[in-house]
C-alpha cells in the first residue's frame, strides 16, 4: 500500500480523517501513478492537485518524501524504496506562501 | 411568513444570515468550506433551495459546490473548465499577448427556468455554462470568439468576468462585464456578442473612447425594466435606456464616482445605490466615513445615506458583487465590506444596521426573498 499525506484542505475536500491515505497502485510506483490512484479514489481531488487538461502541478503545490524534494523530478521517475514498501509517505505539501 | 437568507462569500470561507421580514434578528451560519475564499453564491429563482458556490484557492484551485436544502449541506461538482477550441492569447499587463488561462469563477448566475442550467463568469474571462447542475461545463465560445479577445487586457484584479445579467423577458439576451474590456451583450443566446460600451470614456486608455478596453466594475438592472442598466465604471457611474448600446454620464453630484457596488431599488427603477470610494489609489471611502449614495432620479442627484453607518475612521472597501437588494416591502438593501461587516436596510437605505461585524473580508453578497 502506497500512503500519501494531504495538506488539510485537501483532506477536508475529500472527507479523510488523519494525515494520510492509503492507496494501491498498479505498476511503477511514480508521482503521476500515484495521483491517478489518489484521484480516482477522490475523484473530488481532481484539478486541486494537478491542471485538469495539462496535468502540470499547481504552482503552489509541492512533493516530498524521505525528506527529499521531488517536486521537480519527472512524474514518471520510480518514487524512492521506502515509498513503495508504504514505510514512508509521499508528501503532498502547500507552499508556505502570502506573507 | 417572508424570509430572507443572505449568502456571503468571504475571503475565508462562506456564510448564511437567515431572518424574517422584520430583519432585525439575525441567525448566522458558517463558516462554510472554512479556510477558503468564495468568491460567489447564488441561489436559484426557480428552486431557492438550490444554492451553488464557487470556492477558490491559490493553493488548490477551483472547486464549485452546490446545496439542494439551502446551505444547510453541500456537494462538490464539477471544477473542469477548459476553454474552447484553442484557446489563444489575451494581453498581458505590459501589452504583450498572454495564454488564456483558468484561475477562477468569479461569478455564477443561475437560470431563470431551470434549477440545473447555471453560467459561470470566469477569469480569465470566459462565460461557461452547466445544464446539469454544475457536474459539467462548456465555454460559450462566441464571446471571446467574438474578435476583440486578443485585445483584452486584465484589470488590476484579474482578467475577471464578473457580471452576468439575464434577461427575464428575453431569454436569449444575456449581458456580461469583463475588467477591463467592457460589457458586453448576446441576443441570441450566447452564440454571437457584440461590445455595447458606446458612451465610455476611459482616459487613460489609449483611445478613451475605444469599441472595448473599459474598466467595468459592475452593471446592475430592475428585472421589471430589463432594457435600462446601471455601470459602475472604474471611475463614472453610467446609465443606459437601450440596453446598454449607448451609455450616458449620471455621476451628477457624487462626491466621488470611483467605486464597485451598485444596485437597484427592487420596486423602483429609478432607485440606484452605489458606495463611492475614494480613488483607484486608495481603496476606501471619503473621509473615513461609510456613506451609501442613493439616487431616486436613475443618477445625476443622488443623497448620501449615512445612519448606521461608521462616519469616523472607516478605511473598508466594497467590492463589486457585495451588494444586493431583497425584495421585500419596504426593499431591503444589504452590503458587505472587506473589513468584514455586513450592513442592512430594512427601509430601502434610510437607516443602516450591522448584521456581523467581524467575518473574513467580504467578496460577494447576495440575498434570497423567501415565503
Amino acid at each position: 500500500m502506497i500512503r500519501v499525506e494531504l495538506p488539510h484542505h485537501l483532506r477536508t475536500l475529500a472527507g479523510v480523517k488523519g494525515h494520510e491515505v492509503t492507496l494501491n497502485v498498479d505498476g511503477p510506483v511514480t508521482v503521476r501513478s500515484v495521483l491517478d490512484a489518489l484521484e480516482a479514489r477522490y475523484p473530488v481531488l481532481c484539478g486541486t492537485i494537478r491542471d485538469h487538461v495539462t496535468q502540470e502541478r499547481r504552482a503552489f503545490l509541492r512533493f516530498f518524501a524521505c525528506e527529499q524534494d521531488l517536486t521537480h523530478d519527472s512524474v514518471d521517475a520510480p518514487l524512492p524504496e521506502a515509498v513503495v514498501r508504504g514505510k514512508e509517505p509521499l508528501i503532498v505539501l502547500g507552499a508556505i506562501a502570502g506573507g | 411568513m417572508s424570509l430572507v437568507r443572505v449568502l456571503a462569500g468571504t475571503k475565508k470561507g462562506a456564510f448564511l444570515l437567515t431572518s424574517d421580514g422584520k430583519r432585525e434578528s439575525w441567525d448566522v451560519s458558517g463558516p462554510h468550506f472554512a479556510g477558503w475564499e468564495i468568491y460567489h453564491m447564488k441561489g436559484s429563482p426557480v428552486n431557492p433551495d438550490r444554492i451553488y458556490a464557487s470556492q477558490t484557492s491559490g493553493w488548490f484551485g477551483q472547486v464549485m459546490q452546490r446545496s439542494n436544502d439551502g446551505g444547510k449541506t453541500w456537494e462538490t461538482v464539477g471544477n473542469k473548465f477548459v476553454y474552447d477550441g484553442t484557446p489563444g492569447t489575451h494581453q498581458w499587463y505590459d501589452g504583450t499577448p498572454h495564454p488564456w488561462e483558468f484561475k477562477r469563477v468569479w461569478h455564477l448566475e443561475p437560470s431563470l427556468t431551470d434549477a440545473e442550467a447555471v453560467y459561470a463568469g470566469a477569469e480569465d474571462a470566459g462565460l461557461f455554462l452547466s445544464k446539469d447542475g454544475g457536474k459539467e461545463w462548456a465555454e460559450l465560445p462566441g464571446l471571446r470568439g467574438h474578435g476583440s479577445g486578443p485585445n483584452w487586457q486584465p484589470g488590476a484584479g484579474g482578467l475577471c468576468l464578473h457580471t452576468i445579467i439575464l434577461d427575464p423577458k428575453d431569454a436569449d439576451r444575456i449581458y456580461i462585464a469583463i475588467s477591463a474590456a467592457g460589457a458586453f451583450r448576446t441576443d441570441d443566446g450566447g452564440a454571437t456578442w457584440k461590445p455595447i460600451n458606446k458612451g465610455l470614456y476611459s482616459k487613460y486608455i489609449p483611445d478613451p473612447t475605444a469599441e472595448v478596453g473599459h474598466c467595468v466594475h459592475h452593471i446592475a438592472m430592475n428585472p421589471e425594466r430589463p432594457g435600462v442598466l446601471f455601470m459602475q465604471k472604474h471611475w463614472d457611474v453610467m446609465r443606459s435606456d437601450d440596453a446598454g448600446d449607448n451609455w450616458t454620464k449620471v455621476s451628477g453630484n457624487l462626491p466621488t464616482d470611483f467605486g464597485f457596488a451598485i444596485d437597484v431599488h427592487a420596486h423602483e427603477p429609478e432607485t440606484v445605490y452605489v458606495v463611492p470610494i475614494k480613488s483607484d489609489s486608495e481603496h476606501f471611502p471619503l473621509d473615513g466615513q461609510l456613506k451609501v449614495y442613493r439616487s431616486r432620479m436613475g443618477g445625476n442627484e443622488w443623497e448620501p445615506l449615512t445612519k448606521g453607518l461608521p462616519q469616523k475612521d472607516c478605511y473598508v472597501n466594497v467590492l463589486r458583487d457585495a451588494m444586493a437588494v431583497d425584495r421585500l416591502d419596504k426593499c431591503g438593501v444589504y452590503f458587505g465590506t472587506t473589513g468584514g461587516q455586513i450592513y442592512v436596510s430594512a427601509d430601502a437605505g434610510d437607516n443602516w444596521k450591522p448584521i456581523v461585524q467581524n467575518l473574513p473580508a467580504v467578496l460577494s453578497v447576495e440575498v434570497q426573498t423567501l415565503s
